[in-house]
């Protein structure tokens, strides 16, 4: 037989033993940094006001939709949102699996 | 050939009402459309039980010259009808509940145009 | 106790049913009435199906026939056939009940607080108990009519639910949803026909038991297989799918998906028990494998420059459904080999574990987007930022549920999703690859709205959501980390019973009329 075996247990000690690294880590850097200019976020030279520092959900990943233009105007063009298109994909998809039936049959 | 109109009545109708779905852009178009589809459809069911020369399901209104010995060949199964019973009341609903959202789109868009109702999208 | 047993599949349905038309009567007397019942009903429902799953897991599959005098007796003295509707429960279909009743128990509860009073609450509640009657009814009956019509009534019962509040974009979403999906119906009743005028049947069974896959029949599989693809979102039929769950109140979106699933058990019923092994199974299978290919790869793609939280989640309810596809088409494309019972139950344990697993998260994510919206009264990810500072428990929440829909241990996700890589990758290595590919891509796309809604500074001065939300939620995350903890035993216990009463059609055929 065939069994496919995910052990959780092993994934927790390994998880508890990285938290323990990444706290030894962490404990033996400086105690008395308080941070400084350097932290501070800026903008074309000024510093930045609170309400710029977060960059909003549409410039993530402006690069990977940018570098796959192609492939995402396509889906727009899909994804036209007329109803009538909506139910004639479907007609398709119906006449592709009938057509498709047929011809296996055929082959076979 | 007189047997197959009704079904040829059926492919008709069912062509009819795709085409007013998928190439009308009024959406009471679209409405009248899925209503026509679905009279060929419930058409077909009915066409279905019909039996030449069969008599009505109903023991107490038989036919005098009827014997029990006929009743298996001579009566109609009362199924097919049921089912088209079910359908037409499904399809009222549904025929109530779409115009009942054109409605609110024409409130809402101030257009029936398909092309135009489409702000969800992408 | 006997009693309970044999009627409850009856009672299943007919108790939501009727309480469903009580509901106005009773939100004439009072409010706290009105909820009360409504979450009573819920739990009750909830246990009988608890219920009924431990009958049948023990004792093997149910039958009831509606109307009677002895429900066990399937065929009427003097006659040959089933000719009264016939219920007829197997482990699947309990399995996929479960589903259904937990999701709509979590909505109703939901539904307590986030649905605001004096705009018809108790219709809300109506139309819920409709939605439960639909999915439990697609899952215990045993009468191909009979799915048509149940499928029917969670159509318009989910349209008039996603409609609900009455506003922008609502009348559109439901105006497109009502129309595919009546459509499709259509397409349904119209195979049922198909059927009646070959076989002169509608049992289920019966049908299976005689059917010869002439050229008839195959006009009716491609019309079931393609509206039961369209209603479970499976690419390129999926443009519904965002528009309805989109617009839809955050509970009843988790419905939307449920119910989603249950016309993908519908699929898997038609294709494994209706057709079997009479149909070409490696051409179904193969479209099957098709499907869930286009489904994850488009749905995910399509997820990632979202600007709305719960469209992006729209899309990605899509992708998961092409993991189930995927593992059960793989199922299906082996079925009758003898590779079937080496690897191809796995991938079919995969499959369907991933149904409930789906469920889960799915609901838990859509119930964390509800919270958001029921503080910002918004859904755009752009007017998000900073939420983490002071929606705390929320935000804690949506890192679970989003690391469970990408598939990292120690969650849900992971447990099935490694079955299903591990059991294609047999097939063909491409397979899981991409399957893999898709998952980083989630991650992905939900490390972007984490991002964008939860971290950066403080922008809203918002508050914590109510307790009874938060509790919503919490349930599921528990269930998420249990699920995610123990796979092996809910695998042996629940998801390879269901998995055995779909491969093996004989059991489901000799259960009537021997």
């Amino acid at each position: 037989m065939y069994e496919i075996v995910w052990e959780p247990i092993i994934w927790i000690i390994s998880f508890v033993i990285i938290t323990i690294t990444v706290y030894i880590i962490r404990a033996i850097g400086r105690v008395d940094y308080r941070g400084g200019e350097e932290e501070k976020p800026f903008l074309s030279g000024m510093e930045a006001p609170k309400e710029k520092m977060h960059i909003s959900a549409s410039n993530v990943y402006w690069g990977f939709i940018d570098a796959l233009k192609g492939y995402y105007n396509s889906m727009k063009k899909i994804h036209s949102g007329v109803i009538n298109d909506y139910v004639s994909w479907f007609m398709l998809i119906t006449a592709i699996i009938f057509i498709s039936l047929f011809l296996y049959g055929v082959i076979k | 050939m007189i047997y197959n109109i009704p079904f040829l009545t059926v492919v008709a109708l069912i062509a009819i009402g795709m085409y007013a779905v998928v190439f009308r852009r009024n959406l009471m178009k679209i409405a009248i459309g899925i209503t026509i589809i679905e009279s060929g459809v419930n058409l077909f069911l009915i066409t279905l039980g019909y039996r030449e020369g069969g008599i009505a399901p109903i023991f107490t209104n038989l036919p005098p010259d009827i014997t029990p010995a006929d009743i298996p060949e001579k009566m109609v199964m009362p199924v097919p009808q049921a089912l088209t019973l079910t359908s037409i009341v499904i399809g009222v609903a549904v025929l109530a509940l779409i115009l009942a959202f054109i409605i609110k789109i024409y409130k809402e868009y101030g257009t029936l145009d398909a092309k135009e109702v489409r702000r969800l999208r992408e | 106790m006997n009693w309970l047993i044999t009627h409850s599949p009856a009672l299943l349905i007919l108790l939501p049913l009727l309480s469903a038309f009580l509901m106005p009567l009773i939100d004439k007397i009072s409010k706290k009435a009105r909820n009360f019942f409504a979450v009573i009903i819920f739990i009750i429902v909830e246990i009988l199906v608890i219920i009924l799953a431990l009958d049948i897991l023990k004792n093997g599959m149910h039958v009831y026939a509606i109307g009677e005098r002895n429900p066990l007796q399937t065929i009427p003295t003097q006659a040959v056939v089933p000719i009264r509707i016939v219920l007829q429960i197997d482990a699947m279909g309990i399995f996929m009940g479960i589903i259904s009743a937990t999701v709509c128990l979590s909505a109703c509860i939901y539904s307590l607080a986030y649905i605001e009073e004096g705009r018809g609450k108790g219709k809300f509640y109506t139309l819920l108990l409709l939605i439960l009657v639909g999915m439990l009814g697609m899952e215990f009956t045993g009468d191909i009519f009979n799915l048509f019509v149940f499928y029917e009534i969670l159509s318009i019962a989910s349209a008039a639910l996603i409609v609900y509040s009455r506003k922008g974009e609502a009348s559109e979403g439901a105006f497109k949803f009502l129309v595919i999906s009546s459509i499709s119906a259509l397409f349904i009743l119209f195979s049922v026909a198909l059927f009646y005028g070959e076989y002169d049947l509608l049992n289920i069974a019966y049908l299976a038991k005689n059917i010869k896959y002439t050229h008839i029949d195959k006009i009716a599989l491609a019309l079931l297989v393609s509206a039961f693809a369209m209603k479970c979102g499976s690419v390129p039929m999926h443009f519904w799918c965002p528009d309805a769950y989109s617009v839809a109140p955050s509970s009843i979106t988790a419905t939307l998906v449920a119910g989603s699933q249950a016309s993908l058990y519908a699929l898997f019923r038609v294709c494994f028990t209706l057709y079997g092994l009479k149909l070409d199974s490696q051409l179904i299978g193969g479209i099957l494998i098709i499907f869930g290919l286009l489904s994850m790869f488009v749905g995910v793609t399509m997820a990632i420059p979202q600007k709305d939280i719960k469209r992006l989640m729209a899309y990605h309810a899509i992708s998961q459904t092409g993991y189930m596809l995927l593992g059960v088409g793989a199922g299906f494309y082996l079925l009758g080999k003898p590779e079937f019972e080496i690897y191809g139950i796995k991938a079919m344990e995969g499959g369907i574990f991933h149904i409930i697993n789906h469920a889960m998260y799915k609901g838990l994510l859509f119930l964390t987007a509800g919270a958001i919206f029921y503080r910002l009264k918004t859904r755009n990810l752009n007017e998000m930022g900073g939420l983490a500072h002071t929606m705390k428990y929320t935000s804690v929440f949506f890192i679970i549920g989003a690391l469970a829909i990408a598939g990292i241990p120690p969650f849900n996700g992971f447990a099935s999703k490694l079955i299903i890589y591990e059991s294609v990758y047999k097939i063909s290595p491409i397979l899981s690859i991409i399957a893999m590919l898709v998952s980083i891509l989630t991650l992905a796309s939900f490390v972007k709205v984490f991002y964008s809604a939860f971290m950066g500074p403080k922008i809203h001065d918002v508050r914590e959501v109510p307790k009874s939300m938060l509790i919503g939620m919490g349930v599921l995350t528990f269930v998420i980390i249990f699920f995610g903890l123990f796979p092996q035993y809910i695998v042996n216990n629940l998801v390879n019973p269901a998995v055995m009463a779909l491969a093996k059609q004989a059991g489901y055929l000799s259960a009537i009329g021997g």
